[in-house]
């Protein structure tokens, strides 16, 4: 970490170290001189796609007998900052594909499948997105519509619509969670690979959004979508096993979110340095120091309780509501630092030229998105109360 | 083909320095190292040839005390094959001990090729690739931009002042690398996780008495603070009067 004001870099090992450098490397050669215009264009980079699988930013912490770097979860998540430290868009490609898609598939998925897709989605040849969230469910996605249906060959036919779908309009495979049987209840839920190209599915990219512009984020309706046996994913079961999947999300973005907040609090420094008003740099005043000093504070705490995270996860002993708490309370740190940091930029800030007021509006879809703040917030009550207060 | 890359460890140029204790080196305390700029674009001009022809081996060495090895491991994950370590509690200033000690390793390797960078930022000698290849008896070319090897001989460009340089030289030979031979790879995260296992052996340097050491490091004077001689058009005359008489730059 550059400004490593907490000497953050002395509990990391040399490996993690070095993979944290060379994604920042690859972030600041290839997206950060683009990736202002992209979001002003409303496009996710996809030219970048290619060198992210050769360096192996795909589900790196899956085993390297998949085709997968094999990393830890320490470097997994410096990976997630150093891409979020350029844009939340393109950590979330990344965060999908591998979290969402490939993790899916590794741990509910057959070998054969395995066999056949890790490799294909680590090289980037097949890239997934994952359709949980509809239209009228997003935080109760145990109340989801779509249904499954196995027919008497043992195929499945499968109608729905999913909603806020990253990667939507740019994979070749789907990830869907789906109703089974007739039982409705959430026990039922299981997941499909379906492939995108198949009769009766298709994607829309959803216009108009202020946030996540260099991000492809589209709609997926499924009409009578047949698929063969060999599309579930067995070991699914219930909604716990999408929850699963978002767990390994939301550990991610619990980094990125610091990637992003960094990107703020430097620029912003780097920018009260270079400012003269009233005959000094901004820097001096007492108003932009206390800016500076909180959004520090509150990225050297939430590094810490990311690295700290990621220890555990390795020990295997993380749970959900850890990640909870993390994603939570990173993800709101770096929406306010981003926030101060683009008024500490003044006029300036609010151009595409500098990077506040982008991630700023990025992160208010994060805060959003892979359970809402206020969604954590509950868990984390039920968590220490023993009361559940969502219904 | 058997290419042989000494790499140096390198603070990184863009923090600001603080002279040590000894008033000799550098104060290492906060700053940040990696390998040399013109030694990655050695390991990197070293993998090019490897990538065409898959049968060549890649040998990194470093000589220093076990952080280096931080630097060997980076190149390993670049692609190269094996490590060796020249141990020594530093490295010294002079450059000729430096190259007795690389040489003394380098002739038993039986290398067609020994790539350096051309200098190392640090200590800006840039005579340990030249010095190496004069103990080792081998045809030398310095700074080069290009290369081109084919059985047995190698053509390399040198950029001089207004013109270039094209100089051909037989196998085995020693070669120094300028900026603009190439961009070096980023290490993939699978070449991060194949460098631990990769063989990094470690030898004592046979450094010997250095003849040149330093005997002082001072950082530059501070610059005076500037003057303002007045404003827009009016102000010219004054400005020339000053640069003319003051500065005695006109």
């Amino acid at each position: 970490m550059s400004n490593d004001f907490y000497n953050i870099d002395s509990v990391l090992s040399e490996e993690e170290r070095a993979v944290r450098d060379t994604i920042r490397a690859f972030v600041d050669e290839k997206v950060l001189p683009i990736i202002g215009d992209c979001y002003i264009e409303g496009r996710f980079p996809k030219e970048l796609v290619p060198e992210m699988a050769q360096l192996g930013m795909f589900g790196a912490n899956l085993p390297d007998e998949y085709g997968c770097a094999g990393l830890n979860n320490v470097a997994y998540g410096l990976i997630m900052h150093e891409l979020e430290r350029g844009d939340s868009g393109v950590r979330s490609f990344a965060s999908v594909q591998g979290a969402l898609v490939m993790y899916p598939v590794y741990a509910f998925g057959t070998e054969e499948q395995k066999r056949h897709y890790l490799p294909k989605m680590a090289s980037g040849e097949i890239i997934g997105c994952f359709g949980l969230t509809e239209p009228d469910y997003g935080s109760n996605p145990s109340g989801m519509i779509t249904r499954a249906l196995v027919q008497k060959d043992g195929s499945w036919v499968i109608n729905g619509a999913k909603m806020w779908i990253t990667n939507g309009s740019t994979a070749q495979v789907a990830i869907i969670w789906a109703k089974t049987g007739d039982d409705k209840s959430d026990k039922s839920i299981r997941g499909f690979i379906v492939p995108t190209d198949a009769p009766g599915f298709t994607a829309k990219d959803q216009k108009g959004k202020l946030s996540l512009r260099a991000s492809d984020t589209s709609e997926l309706v499924l009409q009578d979508v047949r698929v063969p046996a060999t599309a579930l994913l067995p070991k699914t079961g219930g909604i716990k096993s999408p929850l699963m999947c978002l767990t390994q999300a939301r550990y991610g973005i619990a980094w990125g979110a610091m990637g992003a907040a960094q990107a703020c609090y430097e620029e912003a420094l780097a920018y009260a340095g270079n400012r003269v008003m009233f005959g000094k740099p901004i820097a001096g005043f007492q108003l932009q120091q206390q800016r500076l000093a909180q959004m520090l504070t509150e990225l050297v705490k939430g590094e810490l309780l990311c690295v700290h995270l990621g220890r555990l996860k390795d020990a295997g002993t993380f749970t959900p509501q850890q990640v909870s708490l993390a994603k939570r309370n990173n993800v709101s740190v770096a929406t306010d630092i981003a926030r101060e940091a683009r008024r500490l930029l003044g006029a300036n800030g609010i151009l595409a030229e500098y990077a506040s007021m982008r991630h700023m509006a990025n992160l208010e879809s994060v805060y959003t998105y892979e359970g809402t703040h206020d969604i954590h917030t509950l868990i984390l009550g039920q968590a220490v109360t023993g009361i559940n207060a969502f219904e | 083909m058997k290419i042989a890359v000494c790499v140096k460890r390198v603070p990184d140029m863009d923090v600001r320095f603080r002279i040590g204790a000894d008033n000799v080196s550098v104060d290492e305390a906060g700053l940040k190292f990696d390998i040399n700029d013109f030694d990655a674009w050695a390991v990197e001009a070293a993998l090019k040839l490897k990538d065409k022809d898959a049968g060549s081996e890649v040998t990194v060495i470093s000589l220093g005390p076990d952080v280096v090895q931080e630097t060997i491991r980076k190149a390993l994950s670049m692609g190269a094959d094996r490590g060796i370590q020249l141990k020594a509690d530093k490295a010294p200033f002079d450059g000729l001990a430096i190259a007795k000690a690389l040489s003394a390793e380098l002739k038993t390797g039986g290398y067609d090729l020994i790539f350096f960078g051309k200098m190392s930022p640090d200590s800006s000698n840039g005579v340990v690739g030249p010095m190496s290849a004069e103990l080792l008896g081998l045809p030398c070319v310095t700074a080069i931009s290009s290369l081109e090897i084919a059985t047995g001989r190698g053509t390399a460009k040198r950029e001089l002042e207004g013109a270039q340089e094209i100089v051909e030289f037989p196998l085995p030979a020693v070669l120094t690398v300028d900026e603009g031979l190439n961009a070096a790879r980023l290490p993939s995260l699978k070449g991060i996780m194949a460098a631990k296992k990769k063989p990094l052996e470690v030898k004592p340097a046979q450094l010997g008495e250095p003849q040149v050491t330093v005997r002082k490091l001072e950082l530059p004077p501070e610059r005076k603070a500037g003057r303002v001689v007045g404003e827009g058009a009016a102000a010219v005359p004054e400005l020339v009067r000053l640069l003319q008489t003051e500065a005695k730059v006109l």
